[in-house]
């Protein structure tokens, strides 16, 4: 190991390297502050924390789906040299339970074995060889129980029960929804379309696995770093399970190697608590291998979805029909929020006055469903946006004109009731779309496939809410201080995972202070420095944190001006200006250094906090306070338009996706260089759900547990994108902006299955298109 | 990689899947990219290793480097050091690319956060400024 100790400083801060020093404002792209360091090698991420007298703590995982635990063995695997302790339930002084909503999920199990990644003991040990030996060497006694592992089955009276205790059965959260009539509308449909759609699992694959170190400080304070979307309700969480004062908490959230939802929610952060509290004063470190995170970390969750459409002569939409069914696995893991989100979003963005919505998000034995860029909404927008081209093919309607016809508008109800009372541009999009060269030249682009091969076009439209709907708080609080060298230093409340929000949040307060990239510095999310600013998910990071941002550097501004003005003895702060590095007076010429500045104010005048709580529907679409309560309804959405180019091989059913184009909704632009990243990578995620990631379960356990069986895209495989950006201002937004984070998801996979029928007359119920099934497919249609 | 990584203290090399399938790990062996989770130490024995530390001269960055940074090309970050290495022995080979080589020659190295269109970019500006340079 090292020599050195990796050293918690008080403050880690980051800075634009010395080079760049651009005027900073909102609406261009700057180059992010973290570009530098991220590529000269010199980011350390939560997994490149190391130390000398470092300890290695790994977890003994269960193995089978479902079982109750008798006794756990380690005698054998503690006699391994180079072993420091192996920790079971027995050593979690707190509840030794965790969970956003329900807390069903333990730390390490006591009464039963729910997934197959169940974590059963806790090994620590001099180095990994040691750790793995050990682990190997823990046996288990557990007796057996019949598994569930199909949904529908586990609602059934009589299935086998994941968690006894659960009033509702095998129902984590259940939804019944009537808009309108209900049922009675679907006999005033010229035209009814019904199917079944079914989708996959899929993987986040996040370059950086789950990670973290810990260490107890000499003063008694637990010290966390991880790679983390939510270092506050982490500390709370690890705080009740292992009985600890969340003040002697800490938590610190670098650079994440990506995220995508799989690290909202606890992955290593009581593990590693766990054993800092065990260690003797050593630090721990926890990383999980690759095939580790295959088969713990959550996944998206699959589903099965009835659908029936039912519209007019005209191709307006009159009612819908869902039944959705969402495998949640054994633990809470954020599932009924995801299910809530999806049966908002099971009509997509369309007015359908009359609808009967029904969901499950059910416990099963399967692996862990948990939060995943889009969060519900690409499922049943899978099936949504091909009920559409079904409805439009039956009614001889071009699939676009369709959407036209019931896209909503501002003002409209949307499928759940909510009154649309935000900025809604879905009908830009759709025009934007509907004049782009790549629409005008879809026809001659298809006819223009060579041998062995079909063409063809699909469409999708795309909406997506953020924050956390009418009853969980989405607050932020920022905190920017004027340093004593005269530097502006940002405290960033939500963590950066890639999304650039440290380089989004520098731009803001830069541009408010009138400063310059070289006076800026920002703070990473630390439990003890920043403060509490939500989850980085939802599409909420940069419109709440920002608008928090926007208030503490206005705050700031005035005080500094205020100042000034006195220090000048002027009267009216409208005559001074702030440029970077200083304050000028405007009418005298006479300027002052804000490091000057900054050693005339107290410390507790440097620094200025704004709270943000994000606006929430006012308007209610259901009773069910359980509903309410995991988010229904949101009353901020983006919107988009997506259009797939694509040539299926008919010798070998591939699927190659030539051309992509996304035009979205997403409010203003602050970054546009930032704003495509996110477009740019919400498509590929969306493309791998639809063509090649497939996350295989077969009795409840893993079958695909590494890159070669579990297949991401590539760069060979992506094609060129295009992103327009059609920019509605939204009010409430900071400087009129909507979240982008996940909206991009939603498209590909239906997108391209519409194509894929455009191209072949085949459509496909079951994900993702890969060649066997479409080539099946094509072979059944033709025979 | 644990030599690099642990006794070495150079993080900027990293694991994402130990198993020669993701690219993360990419260093320069005697200036030809390779996978340092599949190496054993005594491999290295005589070689000239250059890992992403290396590869800027004190303060100016790689003309790879550069490009990543001004398209955007880099978001969490986590496959850049092998992405980067991985574009800097391939347009050694391949100094005038078309955007499909560049594609394919960077299909051994995973991204999950770019969908690699800014990647390709950068690649390609950079092969010009490199191509350009040497005329000079």
């Amino acid at each position: 190991m090292g020599n050195q100790d990796h050293q918690i400083g008080p403050v880690n801060i980051h800075k634009f390297p010395p080079a760049y020093n651009e005027t900073l404002s909102v609406g261009i792209s700057l180059v992010r502050v973290d570009a530098h360091e991220k590529v000269t090698g010199k980011t350390v991420y939560a997994a490149d924390y190391y130390g000398k007298n470092m300890l290695w703590a790994g977890v003994k995982r269960a193995g089978i789906p479902h079982a109750r635990m008798k006794a756990i063995h380690t005698d054998r695997a503690g006699r391994v040299p180079g072993v420091f302790c192996i920790l079971t339930h027995k050593n979690v002084a707190g509840t030794n339970r965790q969970g956003v909503i329900r807390k069903d999920q333990p730390v390490l199990v006591d009464d039963k074995v729910r997934h197959c990644g169940d974590a059963v003991a806790l090994v620590l040990a001099e180095t990994k060889t040691a750790l793995r030996e050990s682990i190997d060497l823990i046996s288990l006694d557990l007796e057996p129980l019949p598994s569930v592992i199909n949904p529908e089955h586990a609602l059934e009276q009589g299935s086998p029960l994941v968690h006894e205790d659960n009033a509702d059965g095998n129902v984590l959260l259940k939804g019944d929804l009537k808009i309108g009539a209900g049922s009675i509308a679907e006999q005033e449909c010229d035209v009814i379309m019904e199917a079944c759609f079914e989708t996959q699992r899929q993987e986040h694959a996040y370059l950086e696995t789950e990670a973290g170190w810990a260490r107890m400080e000499e003063d008694g304070k637990l010290v966390i770093v991880c790679s983390t979307q939510t270092p506050f309700r982490d500390r709370m969480e690890v705080a009740e399970a292992l009985d600890q004062e969340p003040s002697r908490v800490r938590i610190i959230a670098p650079y994440s190697g990506g995220a995508f939802g799989g690290k909202d929610g606890v992955t290593v952060q009581s593990l590693l608590g766990l054993a800092a509290l065990n260690s003797g004063g050593r630090p721990v470190k926890m990383w999980w291998d690759r095939e580790e995170s295959f088969l713990s970390g959550t996944k998206r969750h699959p589903a099965r979805m009835y659908y029936r459409l039912g519209a007019r002569a005209d191709g307006s939409l009159h009612f819908l029909s869902v039944r959705l069914y969402f495998d949640t696995g054994p633990y809470d893991h954020l599932g009924g929020v995801v299910l809530t989100l999806a049966l908002e979003h099971a009509g997509g963005p369309y007015r359908i006055p009359n609808a009967v919505l029904k969901g499950w998000a059910v416990y099963t034995n399967n692996p862990v469903s948990g939060a995943f860029r889009g969060f519900g909404v690409p499922q049943v927008t899978a099936a949504m946006e091909q009920m559409m081209d079904m409805l439009a093919d039956k009614l001889g309607m071009d699939p676009l004109e369709l959407r036209f016809k019931n896209a909503v508008r501002r003002g409209d109800r949307n499928c759940v009731g909510k009154t649309l009372d935000a900025s809604t541009g879905l009908m830009d999009c759709l025009e934007a779309l509907s004049k782009h060269s790549l629409w005008e030249e879809r026809e001659a682009w298809k006819c223009a496939a060579g041998p062995f091969k079909r063409r063809g076009v699909g469409m999708a439209a795309v909406m997506q809410a953020s924050g956390y709907g009418p009853v969980v708080p989405d607050v932020a609080n920022a905190k920017v201080e004027l340093t004593t060298d005269g530097k502006v230093r940002v405290y960033c409340g939500v963590v950066d995972m890639g999304q650039g929000n440290a380089s989004t949040n520098l731009q803001i307060a830069g541009s408010i202070l009138g400063q310059e990239a070289g006076q800026m510095e920002i703070v990473l999310p630390d439990t003890d420095l920043t403060l509490p600013s939500g989850s980085a998910s939802a599409s909420r990071c940069t419109y709440t944190f920002a608008n928090a941002l926007i208030g503490a550097a206005e705050t700031l501004k005035q005080r500094v001006l205020q100042r000034a003005a006195d220090m000048f003895m002027v009267r009216d702060i409208e005559e001074l200006t702030l440029f970077p590095g200083g304050v000028k007076h405007l009418v005298s010429g006479r300027e002052l250094s804000l490091g000057a500045l900054a050693r005339f104010l107290n410390d507790s005048e440097r620094v200025a906090t704004y709270r943000f709580r994000a606006p929430v529907a006012k308007d209610s679409v259901t009773s069910d306070d359980g509903l309410k309560l995991h988010g229904l309804p949101h009353r901020l959405f983006s919107y988009g338009a997506h259009l797939a180019f694509v040539e299926i091989d008919e010798l070998t059913g591939k699927i190659d996706v030539k051309r992509y184009l996304a035009v979205s909704d997403c409010g203003k632009v602050m970054n546009p260089q930032i704003y495509e990243q996110q477009i740019h990578g919400g498509i590929s995620n969306g493309l791998g759900y639809a063509l090649s990631e497939d996350f295989k379960v077969h009795e409840a356990k893993v079958h695909t547990p590494d890159f070669t069986t579990y297949v991401l895209p590539t760069a060979a495989d992506m094609p060129d994108m295009d992103s327009v950006a059609v920019e509605i201002y939204e009010p409430t937004g900071p400087f009129g902006l909507k979240g982008v984070g996940e909206i991009a998801t939603n498209g590909p996979l239906p997108a391209v299955a519409n194509a894929v029928s455009d191209a072949s007359g085949v459509r496909l119920l079951r994900f993702p298109l890969t060649p066997e099934r479409v080539l099946k497919a094509i072979r059944d249609q033709e025979g | 990689m644990d030599i690099l990584r642990e006794d070495l203290l150079l993080t900027g090399t990293k694991e994402s899947c130990g198993a020669g399938d993701c690219g993360a790990c990419t260093i320069l062996v005697d200036g030809e990219s390779r996978l340092s989770c599949l190496m054993l130490a005594a491999q290295m024995q005589g070689r000239d290793v250059t890992t992403i530390e290396g590869l800027a001269e004190g303060e100016n960055l790689h003309a790879v480097q550069e490009a990543f940074v001004q398209h955007g090309a880099i978001q969490c970050g986590f496959c850049i050091p092998g992405m980067v290495l991985a574009a800097v022995d391939f347009l050694n080979r391949n100094p005038n690319p078309t955007r499909t080589e560049i594609r394919e020659g960077l299909a051994g190295n995973l991204c999950r956060c770019t969908g690699y269109q800014k990647i390709v970019d950068a690649v390609e500006a950079a092969a010009a400024r490199i191509r350009q340079e040497a005329r000079l």
